[in-house]
């Protein structure tokens, strides 16, 4: 553990402790099975906001704690535990970070104390396509009689179901791989024109598409400057990473801490599986991993916060190693396991699809090695 | 990370980069400091090493964080860390990590007695005194325990009978910290942690040749060896939790020793050309190489923030087991990808035809097997790992 303030072992502790308490592993089960499509629970996020975590990154004057990314990443760590579902790496990362940096005065004052107060969900949507890729953004925007008119699809939008405004990333010209000609636009999700649908995805977390069919937008919806977005939502991405990074530590981390249990209480031949070294050594070789990938989210949220010029090619070495870890240790859940693991009734199962999507999400790991080869010169 | 919150530390940084700067020897830039401390031969006959190890003893900083009174630097694990980062930040090394340095000494500062301390620890320090460690038997090896070289009262000294075996740089040692067999009736309970003196008559060292052509390892004979017996440490048959001690200090050494290493890219460059993007052009062994430095990356964090916790919580983590074979793999993996991207030009032994760097990667690599074996293999690490880290059951 990275050496945290007194504030942020309160933090950590108390986050630990809710989701403990208020949001365990059987209560995103109970809502996984509910169907409903929001993907995580309102009143559970009403008191996460209530606690002040979902305005951890905004600035003091809009609501916020300006506690900074370790600090976000701390209780991230802690819910990914439980698998908490929440839109915070959206909303409270990514969206908080885009209109700090980018948003006009007016953007900030509206959003970012709704935000911090969690009476907004705003979220990001970028890739338009099965691979994340933020330059082949193609949703286009074009001028019309003095406004915006936005046409494209967007997919998948994680948390889109749930969001009440999106940071739309789209072209204002150019063409699909351009650094130039991508604008960012705040978008009430309730406009015209524009239309949710629902990705129903191996775990239920209110992922959606969404069409933009004209949608009609002034020009206080721009967020930032027209054609020069690339770099702001970089960064907005990689904040959003750093904190999906967390919380895929938290995640392995548990799947690990769940399966080391069963290791010291499953009897086979009459002995304890986890006397075996064949296993001890599996066991021993995840936590070695588990090791490397706290070393290496922890590196990136304070490159983070120390606005490191390193910062960029630490989160993709979180991502790229949490994404890694994560997929690995919630297989070896399922197979030491054993044919209980296979079962849906069992938790195992819940973490590896956890695992796949949060390594899909803003970049997998082979995307994150891609950008980190390209940033130090391989 | 510390630099942030303490000005001392930033200050002491900015001294530890000009010093470096003014006194390391460049012909020594990216070397690897192995050689030189495990061939003492090579040591004494390279004068940028016998430079460069001169000037770091008179620094003060042949052992940082030992106490003064010992012959140490006086400073913080904290200090000791920049030290060791901006060292490597220019490709200079720690030319003083013996084995006295590494092992001997924070274990004689724990358990040995205040004359034994004045009496060996300063010579460490100031690099005078070469030591090795006889620890391992031809029928003990990762059995550690089960050794059988006997130590017998001999009235006023010890007598000394038996064989070790792995002896890094006994031929060229002044000293051997040594586990004997006090107690015949007894495992742990009957070894006794011994200090002996290796120009002793009955003492004889014969280098091992190994895969990598090098001949640093060897086979010690103690053949009726006195040793004084204010040279045990502890006591007798007190032996066995000292040695353990000091295997920690092995361990953590040996897990901190590989930080991150120089970029394979330009060499890959070189070797296997680039693509249109300038990148290395060979995608399988780009991909790799990728990897490994990312994995490597890791594990400079990881060594980082280690030495930050144990600035924080007192004791040693057992952790240190996974670290010691983290290390490994990465640095196995590196010695590996060096060589394959040398082609042929990595197979080299010796003659002009191969230039020196390539007939240095060939042997790097031949010897990186021995990393996931000595100083604990691989496996006896995961075994203490799962029983003492994870608490899985004998």
């Amino acid at each position: 553990m990275a050496i945290l303030s007194e504030e942020q072992v309160m933090l950590k502790d108390a986050a630990s402790a809710w989701a403990r308490d208020r949001s365990p592993i059987a209560a995103y089960r109970k809502l996984r099975n509910s169907g409903a499509l929001q993907g995580y629970d309102s009143a559970l996020f009403a008191e996460i906001a209530e606690m002040g975590w979902a305005g951890i990154v905004a600035p003091e004057e809009h609501g916020g704690a300006d506690f900074g990314f370790m600090s976000m990443g701390v209780v991230l760590e802690q819910l990914g535990r439980t698998l908490t579902p929440s839109p915070l790496v959206n909303s409270s990362l990514a969206a908080v970070i885009g209109l700090r940096r980018a948003g006009s005065a007016a953007q900030q004052q509206h959003w970012l104390p709704k935000i911090a107060a969690g009476e907004a969900v705003v979220t990001i949507a970028v890739d338009e396509g099965a691979q994340h890729n933020p330059l082949a953004v193609a949703l286009k925007a074009e001028k019309s009689r003095g406004n915006w008119l936005l046409n494209g699809e967007k997919r998948p939008v994680l948390h889109g179901m749930g969001a009440s405004a999106v940071l739309v990333a789209a072209r204002t010209s150019g063409a699909a791989g351009d650094v130039e000609g991508l604008t960012l636009f705040i978008v009430p999700t309730n406009a015209p024109k524009l239309s949710k649908a629902s990705l129903a995805e191996v775990e239920q977390r209110g992922a959606a598409i969404y069409t933009f069919n004209g949608v009609e937008l002034g020009a206080d919806a721009i967020v930032g400057e027209v054609g020069k977005a690339a770099s702001v939502l970089d960064h907005m991405l990689d904040c959003a990473r750093a904190g999906l990074a967390a919380e895929m530590l938290g995640s392995a981390s548990a799947a690990f801490d769940i399966t080391l249990a069963y290791l010291k209480t499953r009897l086979q031949f009459g002995q304890l599986i986890g006397s075996f070294q064949a296993l001890q050594h599996r066991a021993a070789a995840l936590y070695g991993e588990l090791e490397l990938t706290r070393s290496a989210v922890e590196a990136a949220l304070e490159a983070l916060d120390a606005q490191s010029p390193q910062a960029r090619e630490l989160v993709s070495l979180a991502k790229a190693l949490a994404g890694d870890t994560f997929k690995r240790v919630s297989g070896e859940m399922i197979q030491l396991h054993g044919g209980i693991g296979m079962t849906d009734e069992h938790d195992a199962g819940l973490f590896y699809k956890r695992a796949r999507v949060a390594d899909m999400s803003y970049g997998s790991a082979a995307y994150h090695r891609e950008r980190y080869a390209a940033l130090t010169g391989y | 990370m510390f630099d942030h919150a303490d000005p001392d530390l930033a200050g002491f940084r900015e001294e530890a980069v000009a010093w470096i700067k003014a006194n390391f020897p460049s012909a020594l830039t990216g070397k690897s400091p192995t050689p030189f401390i495990t061939d003492g031969a090579l040591a004494d006959s390279d004068p940028d090493y016998q430079a460069w190890l001169k000037r770091v003893v008179s620094k003060g900083w042949g052992a940082p964080t030992w106490p003064e009174e010992y012959g140490g630097g006086g400073l913080t694990q904290a200090h000791s860390v920049i030290i060791h980062e901006e060292l490597a930040r220019v490709g200079a090394f720690h030319p003083n990590h013996t084995y006295g340095e590494m092992m001997l000494g924070p274990t004689l500062l724990e358990y040995g007695d205040e004359v034994q301390k004045r009496r060996f620890i300063p010579p460490i320090a100031r690099a005078e005194v070469r030591w090795c460690q006889g620890f391992s038997e031809p029928g003990a090896g990762s059995d550690l325990a089960s050794l059988q070289t006997k130590c017998v009262d001999g009235g006023d000294h010890w007598i000394v009978t038996g064989q070790k075996i792995w002896t890094s740089g006994a031929n060229h040692s002044h000293w051997c910290f040594c586990l004997v067999r006090t107690d015949t009736t007894t495992k742990h309970g009957g070894i006794s942690f011994l200090l002996i003196d290796m120009s002793s008559p009955g003492i004889e060292a014969r280098p091992i040749y190994l895969i990598s052509g090098s001949t640093h390892f060897c086979e010690v004979f103690f053949n009726d060896v006195k040793v004084p017996k204010e040279n045990m440490v502890g006591g007798l048959n007190k032996g066995w939790p000292i040695a353990k001690r000091l295997l920690q200090f092995e361990r953590d050494s040996l897990a901190s020793g590989r930080a991150e290493a120089p970029s394979l890219a330009p060499l890959a460059k070189q070797y296997l050309g680039v693509n249109a993007l300038g990148q290395i052009a060979d995608p399988d062994v780009r991909h790799r190489v990728v990897r490994n430095a990312m994995r490597a990356r890791a594990y400079a964090h990881t060594m980082r923030r280690a030495a930050l916790e144990a600035k924080t919580n007192a004791g040693v983590s057992a952790a240190v087991s996974a670290l010691k074979n983290l290390g490994s793999d990465i640095a196995q993996e590196r010695a590996d990808l060096a060589v394959e991207i040398l082609g042929h030009n990595g197979l080299g032994w010796e003659g002009d035809h191969f230039a020196a760097a390539e007939i240095e990667a060939t042997r790097a690599w031949l010897h990186s097997r021995a990393f996931s074996i000595y100083g604990g293999s691989l496996e006896i690490q995961n075994n203490i790992t799962a029983k003492r880290v994870l608490g899985l059951p004998g």
